[in-house]
């Protein structure tokens, strides 16, 4: 495979990368890690002494050492550096099952100059999504179903070509954008018969047009997060949509999965910033006939494509809304004695809507977390401690609200007096700006953590819910127990670590994301005990008025509760739909439905 | 007394479950973060840690299914009350908590110092601040705004009545009444028991129950002893005081009404159905101290003391009440314990003979209190109380309630419960107080009155003891948990039964006979009386068997009915039996065929039947077993005869219930009198209601709600109909036999 790309990449230098060339690269899958998250160069170790790292440059964690991160995995989870799992360095090519793919099939891809891959790797790549189990298949097993053949479409009229062929032939589809899925949505399902065919949206990444008067930009929907807004920002302009997954999520997979971003306060959830789509159905293609910021005819047929993850066709360009970057950041956090008194301020901040651009408040045991992993924010903390502790904080309690604003100056600080103010009305004490920067920080490099946790029996996950404001402690507090007795239930012998946090505000209620994780020695069959676990906590997040997805969607993992969560009738709307749009069910990744 | 030996042959009761778990080395373990403040041994007084002498031995090492609580679907799936498991019965054994204090300093032990074991959720607070909280509760404040609109008067004057209510209806726990409960009640148990036993185990059990959720205390009521004794004992072994829900009636006794509310006590009108502030702020109040975890919730299913010894039918009023911050999930799960408390000989047992024969019961009064302390030189044997294993409410929810009604409305607003509710809360309660009945302790007294009650007027000794030995021995086939003194052979056994009981019976020239006192001069009429009122003090402790045996009986009587060998017909009539007394008995709701399976199995088991695909048939030798089992249940089949005989014949259109009973009485009477019946305890008010019951149950008579309660409508062609299968006249049909 490197081999062959370089040769390809030779090929390219050769060519003078004319922009019509029909065999593409698919370069950003050198970049990433086959087995776990993110980039390759990217990830936490042991060093020779025994403290844990972060390699690479591109976070600003990047090569420091966590002295006491050891200690917190001993503390939490029972782990041991001695008990080490590996994962296979490589993808056994000989396990993957073979590409099964009709000659007739690859000559009109060819004759419609859309470059394909019957690669092995290139298939198992895009197999899975980042679910727990998908990992540990990727590093212990393999998956059952895998696509068969992998294409690169490089603009709209090629997917139009693609999906033709595909009714032409008979096909199953599944579209492919970040590959950052939770929900076991890109998971082929395992008694498809038909050649399955992925259709990778990444070369589809241009910026296609501007339109400052109206601040919209009509973008291709393969483009990953980060390259949007860093090519946006070339023109001083921002979507200001930040998903956690933003380094590797696709424009496209954030309307698949009506996803949601960090700084929704400000920019809105994605149905919020959505002002145009353009999809590629086996019906045909559905579009709206103007560019307008609402409008009155029926139900928003953009409902129908956002939140459909993949059923009913491929999202190609999108037309979303922009705003000028902003003149001024600022980070901020504030300690409250306890978790109660921190879901309140929030509730009251929500109630005065007065939310900045980012609020987060996390539990205890986050905290504590994050004490561990940071070295700054240790020192930051213990010169603060005294203070806390003065002011009758019980470290082993207390509770943590990180906060970003975001917009010119003077207003940022007006704001930010408001809800300190407020803060202060509920117990909190200001925690200072670097602390709440770091807390965002480890957003990013947290999703890291779980590949080290496996390479020492721990396996973990998060999920996450909405719910209405008066339910929010209750459920907080249940979900997490319920976690801890079927971990003893299950006869996992350590305590897991269970853990929430409040990440986003609504008038109604709030988005609460949860973190779970144990150390599954002595365990024979650990992935099935986890998905027990999960199960049992989605189980109660329902039973304690909670939604079934806030933004990671439902794919095949949460279907089971798709019934019950939008009756009977509302599940027979959304199949008909489907029925219409796909009557052969080319699109059939199984999800949702 | 025994001499001071090892105290204890098993491991001493210490840490909780939960630091047993296997350790090896590390933190984040289960142990640590949990259980460090927890695990502290159950502890009594000092004379126990001492390993002071006791008694010796005669531990029952019989039995207990400890009915983890099963986890239940739909009645019409596995249902939650899965049969015991009859076979391998294992019960903890017992101690007695008075031994201690006849060796120690009671005032010493009132002072001592009292730290108890609470849960670990609690926000400490004081009664009055409960009382702040509910009143300015969503809950409570929407329906004061709701009468106020409707009435339209101001919210405040309503904020008022419902503060009325708060303090009428409020304990006031404090830890000086405690103390002095804790003194007097040592000094007057002493007098009046020779022991108090308790299952030490079970005390462990609720330790750890307090610790981890809210705790709902379901003790059976036979006396008012009851929650003083459990309120006596949690204090011995250090556990949160409950508060209990007692009635109101209490409130009219000065002074003592007042002790009662700050040892814990809070008081409740005995209905307030209409009254929806009284409802809203009473059902507040008890799920606010349920939420903080602030203490055992302890109230009594069967509403009210059971005059009879038999266990009453549930009321659900409190149980959904303590159920439903669960349901709205604003705990994670909620503990109810059920708890038997068996009394070898009732301090109330001849005022309950008066009162079910129509004699009303004095008002509780303080004065009433003091003239009753002559009972003071009286022995009242032994109480045995004995701490079920607590059931996990979640565990019993679990896959059965919709969450949808839940979710769909603000938590806050009165919400009527769904059906699946009201069923499910039926059904906890039924399991509750079967689990009560399992664990009640039958003293060999029990066995002597249902062998009396058969062979009246007089019976001889030797035979009498013959007799109880052998109803010993089926018992506890039965799953029975007989307490027999220790060591003690059966002669001295029954003997001391005799003597302690002496106002019911004595021996006379080798024979036993009922203590009838004043029969012999006196009218007619007077006789009677007197004579009803020996047999029903006497039933009091036959009736504690009844509901161990009410399973095999009713297919002995069934087989003796149909005088049929066909399964189907025998499980008819049994079935029948059973919709019946359904009320005098405890049945769980919907599982007649199991019933009927659980009679069969183990009346096969003690060799009185044989059975096959088809067929039922007495052995040879079963007949007698047979024969004793439909004649303790006679006087119940003989009694709601009459009863429907009275109601078919001689009961108006339409009557209320105080019509009722004085009607039926003395048409039982006049038959008395006459000779034409022997079955005096139809005279039972208590038998006369639940007849009435399960007629309306069975749809043979209307009953409707009137502006002055409730009348009754008698459908005569249904009565009859029902009398005539009660005399086997005709065949019962029933759809349901299908599946046998």
């Amino acid at each position: 495979m490197v081999v062959a790309a370089e040769l390809l990449l030779d090929l390219l230098i050769i060519m003078g990368l004319q922009s019509h060339l029909y065999v593409f690269l698919p370069l950003r899958q050198e970049l990433l890690k086959w087995n776990g998250w993110g980039y390759n160069d990217s990830k936490f170790i042991f060093n020779k002494k025994g403290q844990a790292e972060f390699t690479g440059k591109r976070y600003r964690l990047g090569g420091m050492v966590l002295p006491t991160f050891k200690e917190w995995m001993e503390k939490t989870f029972g782990a041991s550096l001695d008990h080490k799992t590996t994962s296979r360095a490589t993808l056994n090519v000989n396990d993957v099952p073979p590409s099964i793919v009709k000659e007739e099939f690859l000559q009109d891809l060819r004759a419609a100059k859309i470059s394909y891959s019957q690669d092995a790797e290139d298939r198992v790549f895009r197999a899975h999504g980042h679910c727990l189990h998908e990992i540990f298949i990727l590093r212990e097993g393999m998956f059952k179903r895998v696509p068969d053949i992998v294409v690169w479409p490089v603009c709209h009229e090629d997917v139009v070509k693609i999906v033709e062929l595909a009714c032409k032939h008979n096909l199953c589809i599944i579209p492919f954008g970040g590959g950052t899925s939770v929900s076991s949505a890109l998971e082929c399902p395992e008694e498809e018969k038909r050649t399955i065919v992925s259709l990778d949206t990444s070369q589809m990444n241009r910026i296609l047009w501007i339109d400052e008067k109206n601040l919209t930009a009509c973008v291709e929907a393969g483009i990953v997060g980060q390259d949007l807004e860093n090519q946006l920002a070339e023109s001083g302009f921002c979507t200001g949509h930040e998903p956690d997954s933003m380094e590797f999520s696709s424009l496209g997979g954030w309307v698949a999965t009506r996803a949601s971003g960090m700084k929704k306060t400000i920019y809105g959830n994605i149905e919020d910033m959505v002002i145009h789509i353009k999809m590629v159905t086996p019906r045909g293609i559905v579009e709206k006939n103007c560019q307008v910021p609402r409008m009155s005819t029926g139900p928003d047929i953009h409902h129908f494509i956002m939140g459909s993850e993949g059923t009913l066709g491929v999202v190609t360009e999108v037309t979303i809304k922009i705003r000028p970057v902003p003149e001024y950041q600022k980070y901020g956090s504030v300690v409250f004695p306890n978790f109660e008194r921190g879901v309140a301020c929030l509730r009251e901040v929500a109630k005065q809507r007065c939310a900045p651009a980012s609020i987060r408040l996390v539990d205890n045991a986050q905290f504590q977390f994050g004490k561990y992993v940071d070295l700054l924010r240790q020192i930051s903390l213990s010169k603060g401690f005294n203070l806390l502790l003065f002011k009758g904080f019980d470290p082993n309690i207390l509770c943590v609200a990180t906060l970003l604003f975001e917009g010119d100056r003077e207003k940022v600080l007006q704001h930010e007096k408001q809800v300190y103010d407020i803060a202060t009305k509920f117990g909190g004490l200001a925690a200072g700006e670097d602390n709440g920067q770091r807390g965002y920080m480890l957003t990013f490099v947290i999703a890291y953590l779980r590949d080290l946790g496996l390479d020492y029996y721990v396996i973990g996950e998060s999920f996450e819910t909405s719910v209405p404001w008066d339910r929010v402690l209750d459920l907080c507090r249940n979900v997490k127990e319920r976690i801890v007795r079927e971990c003893k239930e299950k006869g996992v012998q350590f305590a897991p670590l269970s853990t929430c946090r409040v990440t986003q505000t609504y008038d109604a209620g709030a988005c609460v994301y949860f973190y779970f994780a144990f150390n599954y020695r002595g365990i024979s069959d650990p992935i099935h005990v986890y998905e027990q676990i999960e199960r049992a906590a989605r189980e109660e997040i329902l039973a304690n008025g909670g939604s079934l997805s806030h933004h990671h969607g439902v794919g095949k993992l949460r279907k089971r509760w798709m019934k019950e969560s939008i009756s009977d009738v509302g599940l027979g709307m959304l199949r008909s739909v489907k029925e219409y749009v796909d009557p052969n069910n080319i699109f059939g990744n199984k999800n949702l439905l | 007394m025994a001499p001071p030996i090892a105290r204890r042959s098993r491991p001493p009761p210490s840490l909780p479950q939960r630091a047993r778990q296997p350790s090896r080395g590390g933190a984040g373990r289960w142990v640590p973060r949990e259980v460090a403040a927890a695990g502290r041994p159950l502890r009594r007084g000092r004379a126990a840690e001492r390993g002071a002498g006791r008694r010796g031995g005669a531990r029952n090492t019989m039995a207990a299914a400890t009915a983890a609580a099963a986890p239940g679907r739909g009645r019409r799936g596995a249902p939650m009350y899965s049969q015991k498991e009859l076979t391998s019965k294992k019960r903890d054994e017992f101690e007695d908590i008075l031994e201690e204090r006849r060796l120690s300093s009671d005032l010493r032990y009132a002072m001592k110092c009292y730290t108890p074991v609470i849960y670990k959720g609690l926000s400490p607070c004081k009664p009055n601040a409960i009382k702040s909280a509910v009143l300015q509760s969503e809950q409570v404040q929407y329906v004061i705004k709701q009468l106020a609109k409707e009435m339209g008067e101001s919210p405040d004057i309503i904020q008022e009545e419902a503060m009325e209510i708060l303090d009428e209806m409020g304990h006031n726990m404090q830890l000086g009444a405690v103390r002095f409960f804790a003194f007097t009640l040592s000094k007057i148990f002493k007098q009046l028991f020779q022991r108090v036993c308790v299952n030490e185990e079970g005390m462990q059990r609720l330790q750890h129950a307090i610790q981890e959720h809210p705790v709902v205390l379901l003790p059976s009521h036979r006396s008012y002893i009851d929650f003083l004794m459990l309120s006596y004992l949690l204090y011995t072994y250090d556990l949160a005081l409950p508060v209990i829900a007692a009635g109101i009636d209490f409130l009219g006794m000065k002074i003592v009404g007042e002790l009662l509310r700050r040892a814990g006590a809070f008081f409740m009108r005995r209905s307030f159905g209409g009254n929806r502030l009284y409802w809203a702020v009473f059902a507040e109040y008890v799920k606010t101290m349920l939420r903080n975890g602030y203490a055992p919730v302890e109230f009594f299913l069967e509403g009210t003391r059971s005059r009879t010894a038999k266990t009453l039918t549930p009321k659900f009023g409190l149980l959904s009440i303590v159920m439903e911050p669960f349901f709205k999930r604003e705990v994670f799960d909620t503990y109810l314990v059920p708890i038997s408390i068996s009394y070898e000989r009732i301090l109330e047992e001849s005022l309950y003979a008066y009162e079910l024969l129509g004699v009303p019961k004095p008002k509780e009064s303080t004065s009433g209190l003091l003239k009753a302390r002559r009972i003071l030189s009286d022995n009242f044997g032994t109480i045995h109380i004995y701490i079920g294993q607590p059931v996990s409410l979640r565990t019993l929810a679990s896959g059965r309630i919709n969450r949808c009604p839940y979710n769909l409305v603000p938590r806050h607003l009165p919400q009527k419960p769904s059906e699946d509710i009201q069923e499910f809360v039926s059904d906890v309660a039924y399991k509750m107080e079967l689990l009560q009945i399992e664990n009640m302790v039958l003293s060999p007294w029990v066995l002597v009155a249902a062998v009396l009650l058969q062979n009246l007027p007089a019976m001889d000794f030797e035979l009498l003891i013959e007799k109880t030995l052998w109803l010993k021995g089926l018992t506890q086939t039965f799953g029975g948990f007989i307490e027999w003194p220790d060591n003690l052979c059966a002669k001295k056994a029954i003997m001391s039964g005799l003597t302690l009981h002496s106002n019911i019976a004595r021996l006379v020239d080798g024979h036993v006979v009922l203590n009838d006192k004043g029969v012999e001069d006196g009218g007619v009429g007077e006789v009677v009386f007197k004579h009803a009122l020996a047999i029903l003090t006497c039933a009091t402790y036959r009736n504690q068997l009844l509901n161990v045996f009410v399973r095999p009986s009713l297919v002995a009587i069934a087989l003796q009915m149909t005088r049929s060998f066909r399964k189907e017909e025998v499980y008819n009539y049994f079935s029948f039996l059973r919709d019946v007394f359904s009320d005098e008995f405890i049945f769980f709701p919907g599982i007649s065929l199991k019933d009927f399976e659980e009679g069969c199995f183990l009346l096969t088991k003690c060799d009185a039947i044989q059975t096959n695909q088809q067929e039922i048939y007495p052995t040879n030798k079963g007949g007698v077993i047979v024969s004793f089992l439909s004649a303790m249940f006679t006087p119940f089949v003989e009694g709601y005869q009459l009863i429907f005989r009275y109601l078919s014949k001689e009961a108006k259109e339409a009557f209320t219930e105080k019509q009722f009973i004085p009607g039926v009485r003395n048409f039982v009477f006049q038959l008395l009198e006459k000779g034409n019946t022997q079955c005096y305890e139809a005279l039972s008010s208590d038998m006369q209601k639940n007849a009435l019951a399960a007629l309306v149950l069975l749809g043979a008579v209307k009953k409707e709600k009137m502006s002055n309660g409730f009348t009754y409508n008698v459908n005569q062609e249904a009565v009859n109909k029902i009398l005539d299968m009660f005399d086997a006249r005709i065949p019962v049909q029933k759809p349901v036999a299908a599946r046998l």
